[in-house]
């Protein structure tokens, strides 16, 4: 029997890891960093992810993380902003597009659940905002 | 003020490790199964009658994630087939390079079916993909119901639901027909399992179905 243990590195953040959030910003963090490798005097100011109501994240933890985890490090003053994408269907039996306030996959114009998924699951990166 | 484009997926990098996953396992002509479920719904015990019911059948691999000690691991180990045992110190899902990892020191030649016992969870892991063939998600009698309208992501990515401890149900306010319903609203694609460790009830048939699955498709 063999143990693998969690790439190390992140234990300051050892009780945050508790949410997926935490990593989640890792992520736009590393993703960030390597985009200014091409834009080395540029000072970020903001960060602008879309994040679908399908990815189990939750804005409010992901922002926490972020301004947790940029804290004392050249990302400190920049902040996150989050664009919620809805579920958005096509339906396969009457062919009409909606979106969906609720996670009830049925078709609200005919009441089919032979739904094609548009958009929900998102989670990236739009663009920064920098000064140079 | 300018502007960057990055345009980039945030989880990019997990899935490029996971794509990575899945060629491997198909490679060595590997069924994947994934099992997700909140704390304490009984994912270890099922697999443990899972593996009782595959032995001499299948050669069955398993990797367990938990967030602190070996503890599933030693118990699965008693069944004889090779296990590894992924501790995430505090973190709340399995990651893509967790389980490659882990793979690597299996014997993977000699395995035809890979389980992953997913730290219990039931929003977190729903994000991360690992490169398995099939997420299944376990509900177990005493937490309700209506447990799938209040975890839908999970229920969402999921291709298969087993409610487990099945054996409760005359002591519990659990409606099996309800239970199927409200998963279904989510997911319409979800095939159902209803599965009791402890008498073994349905677990023959769980069991079968991941033969006739490897054996069907690969």
């Amino acid at each position: 029997m063999l143990l693998v243990t969690f790439p190390q590195g992140v234990d300051t953040f050892y009780d945050l890891r508790t949410m997926h959030e935490m990593s989640i910003a890792q992520s736009i963090i590393e993703i960030v960093t390597d985009t200014l490798k091409t834009h080395p005097d540029a000072r970020v100011e903001k960060v602008v992810v879309d994040v679908g109501v399908l990815t189990a994240v939750v804005p409010e933890s992901l922002e926490f993380c972020y301004q947790a985890i940029t804290a004392d490090t050249p990302l400190a003053n920049s902040v996150i902003e989050i664009h919620t994408i809805p579920v958005r269907v096509k339906c396969r039996a009457c062919n009409e597009e909606s979106s969906l306030d609720s996670f009830i996959f049925v078709c609200p114009r005919c009441g089919s659940s032979e739904l094609t998924e548009l958009s929900g699951r998102e989670l990236n990166i739009r663009h920064i905002e920098v000064e140079e | 003020m300018s502007v960057i484009t990055v345009e980039r997926k945030v989880l990019q990098k997990n899935d490029e490790v996971a794509a990575q996953n899945r060629e491997l396992f198909k490679q060595h002509g590997l069924l994947t199964l994934n099992l997700l479920s909140s704390p304490g719904s009984g994912k270890t015990t099922l697999l443990e009658r899972t593996l009782e019911e595959l032995q001499g059948r299948m050669k069955v691999a398993v990797v367990e994630g938990d967030v602190q000690t070996d503890r599933d691991a030693r118990r699965i180990a008693q069944y004889g087939g090779p296990v590894v045992q992924i501790v995430t110190n505090g973190a709340c899902h399995l990651e893509a390079t967790l389980i490659r990892d882990a793979v690597l020191q299996l014997p993977l030649e000699e395995v035809e079916v890979l389980i992953i016992e997913n730290v219990g969870n039931l929003v977190c892991p729903a994000s991360y993909d690992l490169g398995e063939d099939m997420k299944v998600v376990l509900v177990s009698t005493t937490e309700g119901d209506d447990k799938p309208l209040k975890y839908p992501k999970m229920f969402r990515v999921a291709d298969v639901c087993i409610i487990t401890k099945t054996d409760l149900l005359p002591y519990v306010e659990f409606d099996l027909p309800t239970l199927r319903n409200n998963a279904r609203q989510i997911n319409p694609n979800l095939t159902f399992f209803e599965t009791s460790a402890k008498t073994g009830e349905g677990v023959d048939e769980w069991a079968e179905w991941i033969v006739s699955l490897k054996r069907g498709t690969r």
